[in-house]
């Protein structure tokens, strides 16, 4: 019992650091423009979806692919940011949240009509670490690292260089940052990229331990809203450890009920947390 | 009641009244099918512009209180065997008395919090019915055929339901132009224009969002298609969800059966819904009214 809720509580704390991944994204884009992306989940399913398609056509390393997906990631971020999100961007929050659904929307027609909904499996297993009784796979592991080594360059960006200062700037004070000289829209496009980056990241990442179908994005869209509310909206760093205490509850809650009840704690939380302390649980400003 | 003076509110009822009539002379089951669909849309987008459009509280858990609401009606009907009309009213009431509770929490959030809290409540709620053993877990309730004896068998029953969805667009529709009309209406106008100042006035801003909708599912994505009818319309008008409703479920029938457009027409409907978003943000409506300003006094 207690080897199993060990091997349980790693795996999720494992997981964790991937769901904090992609709940960064969002939560960067939040601080900087308030706005939430309904099109997070789609762009997690074109990280997967470009992590398999490599594998399976050029054979190429799913973790040398996350290269690539990062530049799929942050293209595909401008591109939405210049074409739906820029004109609504002052306007009330109903349009930024209809814009990004619409392209939510177009971007999944796109891939049903490609794609179709089958499951696809990244068949590239690298067996497993098993240390007495607990029992970790290679690549649940692999993907908790990758996670933290983004986690790291995006602090490192965000506080030490020029352009990463300036989102921050943006993110305080958009007009001050504007007298200041900083051209606030191609750094609110950038933020877009960036937060499109790293959802596109953790979704190559999960397509590494879990198969997927093409509307996969969506359920860790909606527990990367749990995630930022639970470690504050607009607060990148709050995110993983939201995404942390996320992967252990996913761990736990299984061993006193059935699975399929999860969501209804999750979300039950969530919504808790909101309406208690709306600022997140590490009460970011 | 200066309300019932404008031409406005007697055209839309009388185009909405002529329309149900017309079904029942024809009696055509395909046309009474669509009519269906069609009206209950109606209700659901102007009951949920009640919110949106005169407050600018963006909520995508609307379809919790219309399928908990539904659930609630269906269960009782099926399991409990009550008859339809008591049990219709009971799911009514017991999805007010839930978005009545919920309101109390969740409408003291504001813009974005009070959205994301409503995504939460969705996905809570259909979690926890995928999972309720007295509503079928995750397939279901289904009728027993039997029910439909008391109504004088299926094709009756059909008729009825037809009927009640008929009669609920129109209250509904009545109802959301006397809420524009009245003084609460106003104060809901006021918390979309700037709810501190509102609450000076003393206008209590969370309040009820009851309405009766029958009905039997309870597929969650049709709160951001009700949103996207009352964009297209024009929100915080009566007549734009009318025409939304109706428009968007046109062109989706269109999309759906038509052999070149039917597997992009996610992509499809997406693409329209940008367009409507980034260049026309008023609707329908709201550009004709600006547009024409001679057409304002009818078009509400």
């Amino acid at each position: 019992m207690v080897h199993q809720l060990i091997n349980s509580l790693t795996d999720g704390f494992l997981l964790g650091f991937v769901y904090g991944l992609a709940a960064m994204g969002l939560s960067l884009i939040w601080g900087v423009m308030s706005v939430i992306n309904l099109a997070h989940g789609p762009v997690i399913t074109v990280g997967m979806l470009t992590t398999y398609l490599l594998f399976v056509h050029l054979g190429l390393n799913p973790y040398l692919a996350l290269v690539v997906v990062a530049g799929v990631g942050l293209v595909l971020g401008l591109v939405i940011y210049i074409t739906a999100v820029h004109r609504v961007i002052s306007a009330p929050h109903l349009s930024s949240l209809l814009a990004t659904f619409a392209v939510n929307m177009i971007i999944l027609g796109i891939f049903n009509a490609v794609f179709g909904g089958d499951q696809n499996n990244i068949d590239y297993s690298l067996g497993s670490l098993s240390i007495d009784f607990l029992n970790v796979t290679y690549s649940r592991l692999l993907a908790a690292l990758g996670a933290v080594a983004v986690t790291v360059f995006l602090y490192l960006y965000l506080y030490f260089t020029r352009t990463g200062k300036s989102i921050r700037a943006v993110a305080n004070n958009r007009e001050a940052a504007e007298l200041m000289g900083i051209p606030s829209t191609r750094v609110l496009a950038l933020s877009f990229g960036l937060g499109s980056l790293l959802a596109a990241v953790a979704g190559s990442l999960i397509s590494t331990i879990f198969p997927f179908t093409i509307f996969s994005g969506g359920p860790y869209e909606l527990k990367s809203f749990v995630i930022c509310v639970l470690g504050g909206l607009g607060n990148p760093l709050g995110a993983l450890l939201g995404g942390l205490i996320l992967g252990l509850m996913e761990g736990l809650i299984p061993i006193w009920m059935p699975t399929s009840w999860v969501p209804v704690v999750e979300f039950g939380l969530f919504v808790f947390v909101l309406v208690v302390k709306p600022t997140g649980l590490l009460g970011a400003k | 009641m200066r309300a019932l003076k404008q031409p406005g509110l007697w055209l839309y009822v009388a185009a909405l009244v002529a329309w149900g009539v017309m079904v029942f002379l024809l009696d055509d089951p395909t046309l009474r099918e669509t009519s269906f669909t069609l009206l209950m849309y109606v209700g659901l987008a102007a009951s949920l512009n009640i919110l949106l459009g005169y407050t600018g509280y963006v909520s995508f858990g609307h379809i919790v209180f219309f399928g908990l609401g539904g659930y609630m009606g269906f269960y009782l009907v099926s399991i409990q065997e009550w008859s339809l009309y008591p049990a219709a009213l009971a799911g009514g009431v017991f999805g007010a008395l839930v978005a009545g509770l919920l309101g109390l929490a969740v409408l003291r959030l504001r813009g974005a919090y009070f959205a994301l809290a409503t995504i939460g409540i969705n996905e809570a709620a259909r979690a926890f019915v995928n999972n309720f053993r007295p509503f079928g877990g995750a397939t279901g309730l289904s009728l027993n055929y039997a029910v439909y004896g008391q109504y004088g068998g299926s094709m009756k029953a059909l008729w009825l339901a037809f009927g009640l969805v008929w009669l609920i667009a129109i209250v509904t529709v009545v109802t959301s132009y006397l809420i524009k009309q009245s003084r609460f209406g106003l104060g809901l106008m006021a918390i979309r224009e700037d709810e501190d100042a509102a609450m000076v006035m003393g206008v209590k801003a969370p309040f009820k969002n009851g309405n009766v909708e029958p009905h039997d599912a309870f597929r969650l994505h049709m709160s951001i298609e009700t949103l996207v009818m009352i964009m297209l319309g024009g929100q915080g008008t009566v007549l734009g969800p009318i025409i939304g409703a109706l428009s968007y479920e046109r062109l989706r029938g269109y999309l759906l059966v038509s052999p070149l457009f039917k597997s992009l027409h996610l992509a499809l409907s997406g693409v329209f819904l940008l367009l409507i978003i980034l260049f026309v943000p008023a609707g329908v409506v709201g550009w004709l009214r600006h547009r024409f300003a001679k057409l304002r006094g009818i078009l509400e």
